[in-house]
C-alpha cells in the first residue's frame, strides 16, 4: 500500500531530468489501434509528431476490443501498436500476439519511467502513460440545500439518494453505467472487490463468487438500480453522462477520464459549476474502495516486421515520455507521464490509490468471469430470480466457458 | 429448359453458393467439434504502476507446441453442443428430477441460455410473420383500391420502413420509449407511475421489439402481395360482382387462392429472416430482456475478450437447423404441389 503511494507520489512528481520530447526520426510504417476518447486522441496526436518520414496511420474505435485478437492474429498484422488497458491486454497476451520490447526501452525509452513499465515474467510488454478509475460525482449544490454530507461509503450514497428522492428534488437521484453487458458487469466487479471477494479459488481457475460476498455485492447493486432512470440496464458512460448534463442527478459512479467532458464549457454553466469529484466509496464496511484502478498503454504487435515495431515504438516512446503533452492536456487524464501536475480532475485517481484500490485482475480466464457477469446478473436486478440463482447461474456459464477454452 | 441448358445458367451462382455459402458452413460444422487446447499456465510476477503481483499468465512456449501440432484445437465431439451453456442435456435432466411442477421445470429450463434464446426467438417468428402475412396483404388490397392518382407517393411512403437502415430504425423507436422520451414519459404521465419503463421491463421489451418486426417487415410483404394483386384476371372478378358476391368473398374464393403462391414464398422467406432476428436486439440494447440465437452467436464472438469460435459455431450450426425444421412444412407442401403440377 505504502509502496503503491510512493510510486504514484514519484510518478507524479518525479525530478529526473531529461531532455523534453526527444525524437529519433523513424522510418517505415506505423499503424496504431487504440480506444476512442480525448485523453487517447491526445496522446496519438503526440506520438503522430515524432512520426518522421515513417508512413502513420491510426484508428480510434470503441469497438477496438473486437478487432484486437483479429487484427493483430494475422501474420502480417494489420496493426504495428495496440493502445491497450489492464484488461484488454489479456487476451493478447493469451494468444501470444505482442512483442516484448526490453531492448527498445534500453535505446530510445529514456524518458520512460520505471514505474510506467508493465512487466510480465521480467519482460516489458507495455507502457503505461494514463491511470482511470470510476469514483464518485455529486451535485454539491444539492447535497448541501438538504443538509447530506459528501458519501463516503455505498450505504451513505443509498441514504443520500433515498433523501434527495424523499424531498421530491429528483426522482432517480443516483446513476451508474449499468448497461447490461460488459458495463455492467465491471459494476460487479468493483463492488465485488469493495467487499474484499477474490473471483477464483487461488491459484486454480475455479470461480468463487457464489458466497455472502457475492450476494452482498449483488444486493448494493440492486439497491442502487432502484434509485436510478428506471432505464438503468440500457445506460452506458455516454448515457448517463447525458443524464447528469440534464440535471436529473445528484450521485453517480463514473470513470474519471470521462471528468474532462463533464467539466467543460459545453451545457449548463450552474450544473457543470456545482459537479464535484471524490474518491470512490468503499462498500460493507471494507477499507478498501469498491473500484478497480486501470492503466492504459503501448503494446507493440508479434507479427509485424522489427522495423516497424522500432518505428512505432519511437513515436509512441515520444509521446509517453512528453512533459508538453501532460502539461497542455493536464485535464484530460491523469498521466502517468513525468511532469504531471495532478489537477482538480485528477482527485478520483489519486484518492482511489491513496484508498489502496486494487488493479483490475490481469488473469487468463478473467474476460470469461466479465461475459459470464454481464448476462447473467441481469434477472436478479429485474426482480426475475435470487442473489443466489443469479450467483449460481454466473458460475455455471463461466464454467462451460472455461471448459471449452481449456481453463477447467 | 432442357437440363444441359440449366446446368450452364446455374453453374456460376452454384460456384459463387459453394464457394460462399457451402464452404464455410462446413468449416464452421468442423469448428463446432473442437475445443481449445488444455491451457497451461504458469506463475509469474507481473509489475505494472500500482504495484506488483505474483499471478498467472499462459505458457506461450509449451501452448504453441501443443497448437502446432494439432491447429485445430482438442477434439471435443457434441461436448459444445451438450453443455450448459448450449442444449444443457446434463442440467435438464438434473431439473427435471428436481422440481415438482412441470411449471418449476419449464422455469428453470427456460433460465439457460439457449433455451432463453431459442424462446425468444420463435415467439417473435410466431407473433411477426403472421402479423407481416396480414398487415403486408390488407395494406396491399387497400392501396389496389385506390384512385391511381395518389398511389405512387402512397406506395412509396408505405415501403419506407423497409427502406430504413434496421438499426436507425430501431434506433429512433429506442429513443422514443426511453423513460425520458417521447412515448415513455407520456406513457408514464397517462399510467401515473413515475417508474414505469418499456426498456426495463421483460414483457414490454420483447412487445416492442415484435412491433418494431411488424413494422419493419410488412413492407416486404405487401410489395409482393401488391405484384401478385396485379395479376388477378378480371373476368372471374366481373363475373362474381355479377353473381352478387361480396368484396370479403371475391377475396376469399378468386384473388387469395390466385395469389396462394405468392403467400407461401413470403411466409418462408419472412419465417427465415425473422428466426434470424438480430438488429433490433442491439438497436434497442434489449440484451438483458430478449436474447436471440443470432445474439448469442454475436456474443460468443464479440462480447467477450476472448473468442469463444467452438460455442459460436456450434450454435450456428443449431440455428441452421432451426431453420430447416421451421421450414421443413412449408417447403415439403411446395414439393408435393410442384409434383402434382406436373
Amino acid at each position: 500500500m505504502k509502496k503503491i503511494l510512493l510510486t504514484l507520489l514519484f510518478i507524479l512528481f518525479g525530478t529526473t531530468t531529461y531532455a523534453d520530447g526527444h525524437c529519433s526520426k523513424p522510418s517505415g510504417s506505423i499503424n496504431i489501434l487504440a480506444n476512442d476518447f480525448p485523453a487517447l486522441r491526445t496522446f496519438v496526436e503526440t506520438a503522430k509528431g515524432c512520426k518522421g518520414s515513417a508512413d502513420f496511420k491510426v484508428t480510434h474505435s470503441s469497438e477496438h476490443n473486437k478487432i484486437a485478437v483479429p487484427a493483430l492474429t494475422a501474420n502480417p498484422s494489420e496493426f504495428s501498436a495496440r493502445i491497450a488497458a489492464n484488461s484488454s491486454i489479456v487476451p493478447l497476451m493469451n494468444q501470444d500476439l505482442i512483442r516484448p520490447m526490453d531492448d527498445l526501452v534500453k535505446k530510445y525509452g529514456k524518458g520512460i519511467q520505471d514505474s510506467q513499465l508493465i512487466t510480465i515474467d521480467g519482460k516489458v510488454m507495455a507502457v503505461a502513460f494514463m491511470a482511470n478509475t470510476q469514483h464518485l460525482y455529486y451535485r454539491e449544490d444539492v447535497l448541501k440545500e438538504l443538509g447530506i454530507p459528501v458519501p463516503k461509503t455505498y450505504e451513505e450514497v443509498v441514504a443520500a439518494s433515498e433523501k434527495i428522492r424523499a424531498s421530491g428534488k429528483m426522482q432517480h437521484p443516483y446513476a451508474a453505467a449499468y448497461k447490461a453487458g460488459w458495463n455492467l458487469a465491471e459494476e460487479f466487479v468493483n463492488m465485488f472487490i469493495g467487499h474484499g471477494g477474490e473471483f477464483f479459488k487461488a491459484g486454480t481457475a475455479e470461480p468463487n463468487i457464489n458466497n455472502a460476498k457475492g450476494v452482498a455485492t449483488l444486493n448494493m447493486l440492486k439497491k442502487l438500480a432502484s434509485l436510478s432512470n428506471p432505464d438503468y440496464l440500457t445506460h452506458d458512460s455516454e448515457a448517463i453522462k447525458v443524464e447528469w448534463e440534464s440535471g436529473k442527478v445528484a450521485l453517480m459512479t463514473l470513470w474519471a477520464s470521462r471528468s474532462g467532458t463533464l467539466l467543460d464549457d459545453e451545457g449548463d454553466a450552474k450544473i457543470t459549476a456545482a459537479t464535484k469529484l471524490t474518491g470512490p466509496a468503499t462498500v460493507g464496511g471494507g477499507n478498501i474502495p469498491a473500484a478497480t484502478l486501470w492503466w492504459d498503454g503501448f503494446t507493440l504487435a508479434k507479427n509485424r516486421s522489427d522495423s516497424d515495431a522500432e518505428a512505432s515504438f519511437i513515436a509512441l516512446a515520444h509521446a509517453a515520455s512528453n512533459k508538453k503533452m501532460v502539461a497542455d492536456a493536464a485535464d484530460q487524464a491523469v498521466w502517468l507521464v513525468e511532469g504531471f501536475v495532478p489537477g482538480p480532475k485528477s482527485i478520483g485517481v489519486i484518492e482511489a490509490v491513496k484508498m489502496g484500490a486494487k488493479p483490475y485482475p490481469m488473469l487468463p480466464q478473467m474476460g470469461l468471469m466479465h461475459g459470464a457477469l454481464g448476462s447473467e446478473i441481469v434477472e436478479f436486478l429485474q426482480g426475475k430470480e435470487s442473489a443466489e440463482q443469479a450467483l449460481k447461474d454466473v458460475e455455471a456459464a463461466y464454467i462451460s466457458k472455461a471448459k471449452e477454452q481449456g481453463f477447467l | 429448359m432442357p437440363n444441359k441448358t440449366f446446368f450452364w445458367f446455374f453453374l456460376p451462382t452454384g460456384l459463387a453458393m459453394i464457394l460462399f455459402i457451402g464452404l464455410p458452413i462446413i468449416s464452421t460444422g468442423i469448428q463446432s467439434f473442437y475445443a481449445q487446447h488444455d491451457q497451461v499456465v504458469k506463475e509469474v510476477k507481473k509489475c505494472d504502476p500500482f504495484g506488483c503481483t505474483v499471478s498467472i499468465v499462459v505458457d506461450q512456449e509449451a501452448t504453441s507446441v501443443i497448437r502446432d501440432e494439432r491447429p485445430l484445437g482438442k477434439f471435443n465431439g457434441l461436448g459444445t453442443y451438450v453443455d450448459r451453456n448450449h442444449l444443457a442435456i446434463e442440467q435438464i435432466s438434473e431439473f427435471w428430477d428436481e422440481t415438482d411442477t412441470f411449471g418449476d421445470f419449464i422455469d428453470q429450463v427456460t433460465n439457460l441460455p439457449f433455451y432463453k434464446a431459442l424462446l425468444f426467438t420463435l415467439t417473435y417468428c410466431l407473433f411477426v410473420t403472421p402479423n407481416v402475412l396480414l398487415l403486408g396483404f390488407i395494406i396491399a388490397l387497400s392501396l389496389n383500391a385506390i384512385s391511381r392518382k395518389i398511389r405512387g407517393p402512397l406506395i412509396f411512403g408505405t415501403i419506407l420502413p423497409m427502406i430504413v437502415t434496421p438499426l436507425v430504425g430501431s434506433l429512433v423507436l429506442f429513443w422514443m420509449i426511453d423513460a425520458e422520451g417521447i412515448i415513455g414519459a407520456n406513457l408514464q404521465l397517462i399510467m401515473e407511475d413515475p417508474y414505469l419503463s418499456l426498456k426495463s421491463s421483460r414483457t414490454l421489451t420483447w412487445i416492442t421489439i415484435i412491433i418494431y418486426g411488424v413494422w419493419h417487415h410488412s413492407p416486404f410483404a405487401f410489395v409482393v402481395f401488391y405484384a401478385a394483386l396485379q395479376t388477378v384476371p378480371q373476368e372471374p372478378v366481373e363475373a362474381a360482382i355479377i353473381d352478387g358476391a361480396s368484396r370479403y368473398q371475391r377475396i376469399r374464393h378468386i384473388v387469395l387462392p390466385h395469389i396462394y403462391p405468392v403467400v407461401t414464398f413470403v411466409a418462408l422467406i419472412s419465417l427465415m429472416d425473422n428466426f434470424r432476428v438480430f438488429e433490433p436486439i442491439i438497436g434497442f440494447s434489449a440484451e438483458g430482456s430478449a436474447q436471440s440465437l443470432s445474439w448469442l452467436i454475436y456474443d460468443n464472438l464479440v462480447n467477450e475478450e476472448v473468442i469463444l469460435f467452438g460455442s459460436a459455431a456450434a450454435t450456428s450450426m443449431m440455428t441452421i437447423i432451426g431453420i430447416a425444421i421451421l421450414l421443413a412444412p412449408v417447403l415439403i407442401r411446395t414439393w408435393k404441389e410442384f409434383r402434382t403440377a406436373r
